[in-house]
């Protein structure tokens, strides 16, 4: 079995601005996030022999992307697997380029929210006798939140706080993301006092419900160097599926993510990383609530187990910590357009990489990891994709 | 000699308390509660809650008979009796039969029973009887209507409860009555009862049974019988000659209601959780004419001792804040919807292919590698075997609250909904949700028990599932 470590390369991304974007469409979030790339690679559109498209529900088949982008009679795919739907569009564009059927492809994420007229997500299911528990997305997730102050014996109110510093750092954070949903700072009282939306989590705890691309283009890494200096290249591409054992199994203790251990631990042997904690530069991760975050940090080994509060007391994930995470704001304050999320993590570790960060630039990252969960805990579609210089 | 081999009975959790009522009208009468029905049950839900007390430790495959009376079935065609059996996991060749629409339906479900038991057609019958009737908001009848549901279980061994005698008397005497379509009942005057019905035609019936059988009312250690308020209930002891105060059972008005067509047998049940071997009991349930029934209590009494009849749920219950809360219950108000996706339609279907193994709480034990897993599915989850099951109930055993939400984003009618995965002695887990529960009192740890409930009605169709409660008691 081949590792996808440095065959392929990132020459060029593009991201929107995330938010409740009323004026815009899905295909036109697709056009504005995939000229930006083709502006950022130097390349036209006839240069895109091949495409991916991710998208949960804003759209069908690879021709969303052709009909938005007027892509004539080239390979398309539309690719979909839940919150993780972008990284594995993403990853889908690189495996066609290692296998040397393509030079240059294209990878979009999108994804269109907001037309529903009301808050939150619409999770849409096949047809079923519907007997089943009401679940939403806060509440699988808050099963978490219970599920983790339980077995490391944290009280509400320890349990609370640590969440809570966890989302004061992504709103720091979002204040110098100028694409991001959320750019306003928020104060841990704030975040405590905020209403439930499903307890433990308060409103603060739960990322946006956002508009959103964002598009990579991708080449073999043998002619990177013909398009631009700084191309980024893929070091892993690992995915993990869960087959929802969780639900099933007494012995899931809704503490942790299996899948996300699992995918980390793939991806780091791919990548040759052996200390994630020390040799990762910077995370992007799947903080889809300030609780996944937290257990994120245990999953990927960047903590051990039960110590995740102790590292967010001491700053270690802040800007200025010594493993930053989201640094953009995050799935929190950057925003969730579900098919995008991937490819938006990955836009950033991209432009920190190129010293292109503004005023958020961390100082000489080398290596970047995103992090993208699809599903609900009990068994998601983890994506753990490295890349670096 | 045939009768009751078992009884189980069921009180909803929640208690209105007439003060409330009184607070939100400016007038009637402020004493006592009522049960009500949690936005979440109905007359199957409670039919099936007072079964499961009813049929503890009782193998399902002799059941081969139910009989379910109420004048509240959720469904004008469409069986509700085959639910209550589906949900129960009763044999497929059980009887089903529903008793509709008489407040007596009770006694006359229990008498078709005794028949079919007596002819040797059914060997053991179930009788349950369970009703939600509302009166009108404001009328004395919502005041003094309750909800609850009965269960007898009738055969001819083991009988704790003898039935020695049955006199029937109908009587088409309009007292009370609700059209097709119609929410409330509607009643006419009581002086029209009291002198042409209800207290004239019922002490009658009671005097002529004893009289046959050539018992005094001395003989009779108590009588249990519904009644539609207290003034007229003294008032059928005192013409039919017994003793208010040592013989007369107490008929659940003050803190209960009037449950209709379930309330002659919770009076009863109530009488049997306090009767001795060798007493003699007299039933009497009344609604288009009566039914008088002679029970003699035998010494198989004392094993069902354990059963969670009436007793238990006088004290296993919580007050509900206010008045709106009970017209949102029953749908009396509407309230600005959640701002949520419409609820999806329901797949008969796959309702179907639910029933299969699902209704009565069926998951799988794995019989390679004996892995309990719930729901049942083809592929084991911890062996990989391929449709090597076989069928594991869940619906009477104990869980543990592993963990929980309160989801306040779901759509529901009592928000938060409490979500939770629930874990079982024995093995197995289940995600559902949490009902009849206090906020505070959810911890993870916490022994929890299974309950059906509606899940939802769209587009006609009422969709039950199990959820789970507090183990309590």
């Amino acid at each position: 079995m081949e590792s996808i470590k440095d065959k392929v390369s990132i020459i060029g991304m593009g991201c929107t601005r995330f938010g409740e974007r009323w004026e815009s469409s899905g295909h036109d979030l697709i056009v504005e996030a995939v000229q930006e790339a083709y502006k950022d690679a130097g390349i036209e559109q006839k240069d895109i022999q091949a495409a991916w498209v991710g998208t949960t529900g804003s759209g069908r088949t690879g021709q969303c992307l052709a009909e938005a982008l007027k892509m004539h009679y080239i390979p398309i795919t539309r690719v979909e697997n839940a919150c993780a739907t972008g990284s594995d569009a993403f990853r889908n564009a690189c495996y066609a380029v290692a296998a040397g059927v393509y030079d240059v492809v294209l990878a979009v994420g999108f994804e269109k929210l907001k037309d529903t007229g009301y808050s939150g997500l619409e999770l849409k299911n096949p047809m079923t006798s519907n007997r089943t528990q009401t679940l939403t997305a806060p509440s699988e997730f808050a099963l978490l939140g219970t599920g983790y102050f339980s077995k490391y014996g944290l009280s509400n109110e320890e349990g609370k706080l640590m969440l809570a510093k966890i989302s004061a750092k992504s709103h720091l954070n979002g204040v110098k993301s100028p694409k991001a949903h959320f750019r306003k700072a928020v104060s841990v009282e704030t975040i405590l006092n905020a209403p439930i939306i499903a307890w433990p989590l308060g409103l603060f705890d739960c990322c946006g419900v956002s508009d959103g691309a964002a598009a990579a283009i991708i080449c073999r890494s043998d002619m990177a160097k013909s398009f631009r200096d700084d191309a980024v290249k893929v070091k892993s591409l690992q995915i993990c599926v869960g087959s929802k054992s969780g639900f099933l199994r007494s012995d899931y203790g809704f503490s942790h993510v299996e899948e996300s251990f699992r995918a980390g631990k793939a991806a780091y042997k791919e990548a040759g990383i052996s200390d994630p904690f020390k040799q990762i530069s910077m995370a992007e991760v799947h903080d889809c609530f300030s609780i996944t975050e937290a257990v994120i940090m245990e999953d990927l080994q960047f903590c051990p187990r039960g110590t995740v509060k102790q590292y967010v007391d001491d700053g270690a994930f802040e800007a200025d910590g010594e493993l930053p995470v989201n640094i953009d704001g995050g799935l929190k304050c950057f925003g969730h357009p579900i098919g995008a999320s991937g490819l938006r993590m990955l836009y950033e570790v991209y432009k920190q990489l190129q010293g292109k960060a503004g005023d958020r630039q961390l100082k000489n990252p080398e290596l970047g990891l995103t992090h993208n969960l699809g599903g609900f805990p009990a068994g998601p579609t983890i994506s753990v994709i490295i890349t670096g210089n | 000699m045939a009768g009751i081999i078992s009884y189980g009975g069921y009180v909803p959790f929640y208690r209105l308390s007439r003060k409330e009522i009184v607070r939100a009208w400016g007038s009637g009468m402020p004493k006592g509660e009522k049960a009500v029905a949690s936005f979440d049950e109905d007359s199957i839900t409670m039919a099936v809650a007072a079964a499961q007390n009813c049929i503890k430790g009782i193998n399902k495959e002799d059941i081969e008979g139910l009989y379910f009376a109420s004048t509240t079935f959720p469904y004008a065609e469409k069986q509700s009796a085959a639910i209550v059996a589906e949900a129960l996991g009763l044999t497929a060749q059980v009887r089903t039969i529903d008793i509709s629409n008489s407040l007596r339906g009770g006694s006359l479900a229990l008498i078709t029973a005794l028949d079919a038991v007596k002819a040797g057609s059914i060997s053991k019958a179930l009788v349950i009887c369970a009703d939600t009737r509302m009166g009108y908001p404001k009328g004395a009848n919502e005041n003094t209507y309750g909800d609850g549901a009965a269960a007898l279980l009738i055969g001819d061994t083991d009988v704790a409860v003898e039935i020695d005698a049955v006199s029937s008397v109908t009587a088409d005497i309009l007292e009370t009555w609700r059209s097709f379509g119609e929410v409330f009942s509607r009643q006419s005057e009581g002086r029209f009862s009291r002198e042409v019905g209800y207290t004239k035609i019922f002490p009658k019936a009671m005097i002529q049974l004893l009289k046959e059988h050539g018992l005094a009312t001395t003989d009779i250690a108590k009588l249990a019988y519904n009644a539609p308020d207290a003034g007229q209930h003294r008032l059928v002891a005192k013409k039919a000659g017994f003793d208010l105060k040592t013989q007369v059972q107490d008929p659940l008005l003050a803190n209960i209601g009037n449950t209709g067509s379930a309330m002659a047998l919770m009076i009863l049940i109530s009488a049997l959780e306090k009767a001795k071997a060798g007493e003699k009991l007299l039933l009497g349930s009344y609604g288009d004419g009566c039914d008088v029934l002679l029970l003699q209590v035998t010494e198989n009494i004392a094993a069902l001792k354990d059963n969670r009849g009436i007793d238990f749920y006088l004290n296993c219950k919580k007050s509900m804040d206010n008045y709106m809360k009970y017209l949102l219950w029953r749908e009396l108000i509407q309230t600005e919807p959640a701002p949520r996706p419409p609820q999806p339609m329901v797949s008969p279907p796959s309702l179907e292919r639910d029933r299969q193994w699902g209704m009565a709480l069926r998951g799988f034990k794995c019989m390679e590698c004996n892995f309990i897993q719930f729901p049942a599915q083809m592929v084991c989850t911890n062996c990989g075997a391929v449709d090597k099951r076989e069928p594991y109930e869940f619906s009477s055993r104990i869980g543990k609250l592993t963990t929980f939400s309160h989801d306040n984003l779901a759509a529901a009618i009592d928000p938060p909904t409490t979500i939770c995965a629930v874990d079982f002695e024995g093995g197995g887990r289940i995600m559902c949700d949490m009902t009849d529960r206090d906020l505070e009192e959810v911890k993870a740890g916490m022994d929890v028990e299974m309950t059906f409930r509606k899940i939802q009605v769209v587009t006609g169709i009422h969709n039950y599932y199990w959820k789970c409660v507090p183990h309590r008691g």
